[in-house]
């Protein structure tokens, strides 16, 4: 149980391995916080979504420019924010990976995954003038503050076609 | 742990045996060089075993349906077998479990191919 508010942030280079890096980092927070293994699972997924988005679309995979991450931990819950350096972006200009005419795109499935697996879910625009995704995840025992996010499982989703 | 790929031939089919992480990187790199190498030995009946993929993510998700549009192309199929749990939860919520065939009995894929 988280008794006070704590924050950690690094500064990663743009570059791969920042991607596991920055997992294993929130992975760590996510284990001592208490989240069980399926919610660590989908908190470091979401962590390497953002960091990849930061990577890729963000910073454009330039070299000279970092990604943010920074990670609050509350009693209530633990917060992620990803900033990179480029030109930002509004969510409602992101398609929909779940479209027919996208479902055999080879990409833009990141944002959808990171909404499906965290409880809360934003990008605004960050203070190196890229984009900041911000988003969280209630701690195991805190308080049900807001409802309708979705579980992530799936299971209520695609039937079944297993031969 | 790091994605690693071997492949062998059940009759006509080229059954691709995956194990680790499809993530971006080495792990999405590996399945895109390993098809490519398939296509270009005229091997287009190709069945993925993701029995020990425990890990995919968006680029792995992506990588795999270019694996499927690339062999589509070429008039082949591409098909899935045993999926963990992680990965079938995934494809679900993206809506790809209704692209892919997917399979949990070897010989049962095997056999839709012909």
């Amino acid at each position: 149980m988280v008794q006070e508010n704590k924050h950690l942030e690094v500064v990663l280079d743009t570059q791969v391995e920042s991607v596991n890096l920055a997992e294993e980092m929130c992975l760590r927070v996510a284990e001592a916080a208490g989240f069980d293994e399926e919610m660590c699972y989908r908190i470091g997924m979401s962590v390497r979504e953002g960091v990849i988005n930061a990577f890729h679309y963000g910073n454009q995979e330039r070299p000279d420019k970092k990604i943010h991450l920074a990670v609050d931990l509350t009693p209530e819950k633990m917060v992620i924010h990803v900033m990179d350096e480029g030109k930002g972006f509004k969510l409602k200009d992101v398609p929909d990976p779940l479209a027919e005419e996208n479902i055999l795109s080879t990409s833009g499935r990141g944002i959808f995954l990171m909404r499906a697996f965290m409880d809360e879910f934003d990008v605004v625009p960050g203070t190196t003038g890229g984009a900041e995704i911000v988003m969280s995840k209630r701690l195991p025992g805190a308080e049900n503050g807001h409802g309708g996010h979705s579980d992530g499982s799936g299971n209520d989703s695609a039937p079944r076609k297993e031969a | 742990m790091s994605l690693h790929a071997t492949y062998r031939d059940s009759g006509e089919v080229t059954v691709v045996d995956m194990g680790g992480r499809i993530v971006l990187g080495d792990g999405s790199a590996l399945l895109r060089k390993t098809i490519g190498q398939l296509l270009e030995d005229n091997r287009t009946k190709i069945l993925i075993n993701l029995a020990d993929v425990n890990y995919i993510d968006s680029s792995g998700i992506g990588e795999l349906v270019h694996a499927y549009t690339s062999v589509r192309t070429r008039g082949g199929e591409l098909k899935l077998l045993h999926l963990t749990k992680k990965v079938r939860d995934l494809l679900q919520i993206t809506k790809l479990y209704t692209v892919f065939d997917v399979y949990s009995d070897e010989s049962a894929a095997v056999r839709s191919f012909d």
